[in-house]
């Protein structure tokens, strides 16, 4: 348990397990799933593709670094013949036809997905609580959250059910459950990975990205998933670099900013500004340099973030409606009503809570003081991010302004809950990539380091994600283990 | 006092038809009519978690060549954005369209406004506000013609990429709707944008309507006829709608804004459903597509390679080849067609009696049997070649029109053909003269034709 991919590859390379073994047991272990992480598993197919990973392994074609490798899927990626719920009752019944790029793409690396990890309802939710499948619990502490919305994929890491998984990042959702259980997450640049078969949050912000125990094995994961796709007109065709190759443990002449509005933030947790300030020491002592930046505008981000992510959820859920998949309520008389009671017995609070507000924002008469004024600073933010990138080569802020917060905790104010994504939307605005790393822990609980970099510069991010963990041992720590 | 002497009409139209692609607006499902129902979708149209649209590159030079046709200006960049509304043939519950940023805006199409006599005809400059790229919604087929109290959904249409076409509210008659209409539906079949076929649900319109008393500037309120799915049928709603308003304000009522249906049975239109309010689409630009944008150079090619549009034609078939204007105008109706004629006219040399056969035997037989001259195994040639042999005395008129379906739909060298036949008309006066004591007279009027011989 809690091996590294780079641990299951030298296995697997040494012959001291076979893919066949890897992912029985890390289907065993989601299956016992004892904190609510893994809500779907697909035993025979992974069993079936891990015996063919091993045929390949003994004729020597390896397909990748990852070959045979088990690994986790937020249940927003869709996967040929599988079910996606997006952790939603009104994806109830629904088998997708077709699968996500991503996961075309591990297929192609000859990664093996053994199952869907929980998530927040359509990704909306910084807790892992607003699913229909209920609250997963984090690993370090199952009364505490695991984070959200990819708090199943962080948790799953954190346990060990599997050493690698894919989330997705709208506003944090893959930094934040990444520290709150203390495991990598990047959230590369948007359009670095393809959204093709991502079931939409808000199309201008979503990208998918991996979360495992070190920098590394993010590099391999990240070198499957990225690459331009003809099927994603907002995807990138700039080459993908090899990201491990970058990891060269060095950081000398490298500039870290630190932006004066990150660290004054009001309602932080000092224990976790302080762990912050202690990374970016070691960091210093690896040779990095270090300076104050200024971002401005950081202030309005959860503003913007809440009015351009809800407008675009609005509409990108409209499709469920119950006419042609998914749940629709039973004996309906008329078209209304059977749209009424279908959406409204799909959907859970919170997500009628951003479906009402982004309708509201895109309504004429508050379309150009709303949606068009949070583009605007969404403008303001991309340049304010170019100015300080033009004086450092990373930027580095907590992921979260606090440890994970406990189950319920947040649920009964939603803007309290809003209010933590505070550190990680502006990436999302911005379409900067995001690495969060743990570096230490505050009440006994993960912290984490947040690295933001120059748009398609995740080599970088990774580069000193990796030196630091070369430097310190956070990255080994992990949760007691559950009986 | 007639309605239209009292008040002064309003058109506007919209136009949507459908661009002659092989697949979809944003998906590679192909583009069929007639298909099993849901039979040409792909994920993408169905609106299936997930999916991404990806803009059909093919439809981008349809976009230019109609505004080039149209005299506009295509736009360098323009946007998609998504119409947000619920209903059931509306797989994703928004349509991708244009809106602030059309591909197409400010052009204008000349019509003539039809006229008793010919020489009374009016040329009238129609401008054309914009035209914006968007995907078309599948079908509901409701009740009675499913035979039950269900509504069932089609989804082969959802997502056909269709052209809207908005004109200026500057039509003032039925008439004028109409010609416009045709007018621009040959604009769009010359320059290969669109099939336009109404029968098919490729070419549809609403007009708005509103009527002022004449001499007065402000417009009055306007009701919106929907989905009109024939030429006969346009003029005969807006007519009726003309009429039924102008019965309201002669009473001193008011109209109100609203949907109206057209009856074609009793020639009448009723209201549909009232606007109380304007609908909110919640229009914004689609995060999922990126900026269509068009390099000058590509529209300049455009311009360059734009064919002879039918009234250029219509008007140098008047003046070079000296065809009348009333002929000229159904000649160049169809491309095709026109370019049938002056080939043929080119081999033969006589425009007058090539448009003959054209306007009579050819369109005829093409309406007949329900064909396109593409065809037809009948080649310009070949058609010269009959009439040369009618032209040299060799064959009658009658002979010829007697050989005309033959060539045309198997084609073949006419020469050939009446030699084989015998249909060779003797010139021999002798042989005829020899011939007659033979021949029981029957008819006096047999016996006048012999004796001429």
């Amino acid at each position: 348990m809690g091996e590294t991919l780079r641990a299951q590859r030298k296995a697997l390379g040494a012959g001291e397990i076979s893919s066949v073994e890897l992912v029985d047991a890390a289907l065993a272990r989601a299956e016992q799933n004892d904190l609510n992480i893994v809500i779907g598993v697909r035993r025979e197919a992974a069993l079936s593709e891990a015996v063919e990973a091993d045929g390949r392994r003994a004729a020597g074609t390896l397909r990748s670094p990852l070959d045979g490798i088990p690994l986790l899927l937020k249940d927003n990626m869709v996967q040929q013949g599988e079910p996606a719920t997006c952790a939603s009752r009104i994806l109830e019944g629904f088998v997708s036809p077709y699968s996500a790029t991503v996961v075309e793409r591990l297929a192609g690396a000859g990664a093996v997905v053994i199952g869907r990890s929980n998530m927040d309802e359509f990704a909306m939710g910084s807790s892992t609580e607003s699913g229909v499948y209920g609250p997963s619990g984090n690993p370090w502490d199952p009364e505490r959250s695991c984070g959200g919305s990819s708090g199943g994929s962080a948790a799953a890491v954190a346990a060990g059910v599997s050493a690698g998984a894919l989330g997705s990042d709208t506003g944090g959702s893959i930094r934040q459950p990444a520290a709150f259980c203390g495991v990598v997450g990047l959230k590369p640049t948007y359009g670095r990975v393809s959204r093709w078969g991502l079931v939409a949050f808000a199309s201008s912000l979503d990208q998918i990205g991996p979360l495992a125990h070190t920098a590394e094995d993010c590099a391999w994961l990240l070198q499957a998933i990225a690459g331009h796709d003809p099927r994603d007109s907002t995807s990138t065709p700039q080459p993908v670099p090899d990201y491990s190759a970058a990891l060269s443990g060095d950081v000398s002449g490298l500039t870290i900013g630190l932006p004066r509005e990150y660290f004054a933030e009001q309602g932080a947790d000092p224990v976790v500004i302080e762990r912050v300030r202690e990374a970016v020491a070691e960091l210093q002592r690896a040779g990095a340099k270090t300076r104050e930046v200024s971002l401005p505008n950081t202030s309005y981000a959860i503003a913007a973030y809440y009015l351009i992510a809800t407008a675009e959820a609005s509409s990108n859920l409209a499709r469920y409606d119950g006419v042609r998949y998914g749940r629709r309520a039973g004996s309906c008389e008329r078209l209304r009503e059977m749209y009424e009671r279908s959406r409204s017995e799909g959907f859970g609070a919170e997500v009628k809570r951003r479906i009402l507000l982004g309708t509201y924002v895109l309504s004429a008469g508050y379309f150009d003081a709303y949606y068009l004024k949070a583009q605007r600073v969404r403008t303001l933010l991309r340049s304010d991010f170019e100015q300080a990138f033009e004086q450092c080569d990373v930027i580095a802020t907590p992921t979260s302004p606090e440890v994970a917060f406990r189950l319920g905790e947040k649920t009964v104010d939603p803007l309290s809950m809003y209010l933590s994504d505070v550190y990680t939307v502006s990436a999302n605005l911005a379409g900067i990539p995001g690495l969060s790393l743990p570096c230490g822990e505050a009440h006994g609980l993960p912290v984490g380091l947040q690295l933001l970099g120059r748009v398609l510069d995740e080599a970088t991010l990774l580069r000193v994600g990796d030196a630091y963990q070369g430097r310190t041992d956070h990255h080994l720590r992990r949760p007691p283990e559950r009986t | 006092m007639t309605a239209s002497d009292r008040y002064e009409a309003v058109i506007g139209l919209e136009v949507h038809t459908h661009l002659k692609t092989q697949s979809k607006l944003f998906s590679p499902a192909p583009v069929r009519y007639g298909d099993e129902p849901n039979h040409d979708v792909h994920p993408i149209d169905l609106g299936l978690p997930g999916v991404l649209p990806v803009l059909n590159e093919g439809v981008i030079d349809l976009a230019i060549r109609l505004g080039v046709a149209i005299h506009a200006t295509v736009n360098e960049r323009s946007v998609f954005a998504r119409k947000n509304y619920f209903y059931p043939d509306l797989p994703k519950g928004y349509q991708i369209s244009q809106y602030e940023h059309p591909v197409v805006s400010n052009g204008w199409i000349d019509i003539e406004v039809p006229a008793e006599v010919e020489s009374q005809r009016e040329i009238r400059r129609i401008g054309i506000t914009r035209a914006h790229l968007e995907e078309d919604a599948g079908k509901s087929i409701h009740g009675a013609s499913t035979g039950s109290d269900s509504t069932y959904i089609d989804l082969n249409r959802s997502g056909v990429p269709l052209l809207e076409i908005v004109s200026e509210p500057e039509l003032r008659s039925a008439a004028e709707a109409g010609a416009y209409l045709r007018a621009l539906r040959a604009i769009l079949r010359y320059v290969g944008v669109s099939e336009a076929d109404m029968e098919k649900g490729q070419f549809r319109c609403d007009a708005n309507v509103s009527l002022r008393p004449r001499g007065q500037k402000e417009l009055g309120t306007r009701t919106e006829l929907k989905n009109i799915n024939s030429f006969r049928f346009v003029e005969g709603a807006i007519e009726a709608e003309i009429e039924r308003q102008a019965e309201i304000l002669d009473e001193g009522g008011e109209v109100v804004q609203a949907t109206m249906a057209y009856d074609p049975d009793t020639h009448r239109t009723s209201v549909l459903r009232v606007k109380e309010n304007a609908d909110d689409y919640r229009y914004f630009p689609d995060p999922d597509l990126i900026p269509l944008v068009i390099a000058p150079e590509r529209i300049e090619a455009a311009r360059r390679e734009l064919p002879e549009l039918p009234d250029r034609k219509r008007r140098r078939f008047e003046r070079e080849l000296a065809v009348p204007a009333v002929d000229a105008r159904t000649l160049t109706e169809s491309r095709p067609v026109a370019e049938f004629f002056e080939e043929t006219v080119r081999h033969h040399g006589n425009a007058k009696v090539v448009a003959n056969w054209v306007l009579r035997d050819l369109l005829q037989l093409l309406k007949e049997r329900d064909l396109r001259v593409e065809e037809l195994a009948l080649t310009p040639k070949a058609l010269a070649a009959l009439l040369a042999l009618v032209d040299e005395g060799r064959l009658t008129a009658q002979s010829a029109r007697a050989l005309f379906p033959e060539l045309a739909e198997q084609g073949g060298d006419p020469r050939a053909m009446m030699a084989e036949r015998g249909l060779e008309s003797v010139r021999d006066s002798g042989l005829i003269k020899g011939c007659c004591p033979r021949m029981p007279i029957r008819s006096s009027a047999t016996a006048r034709v012999t004796r001429r011989c």
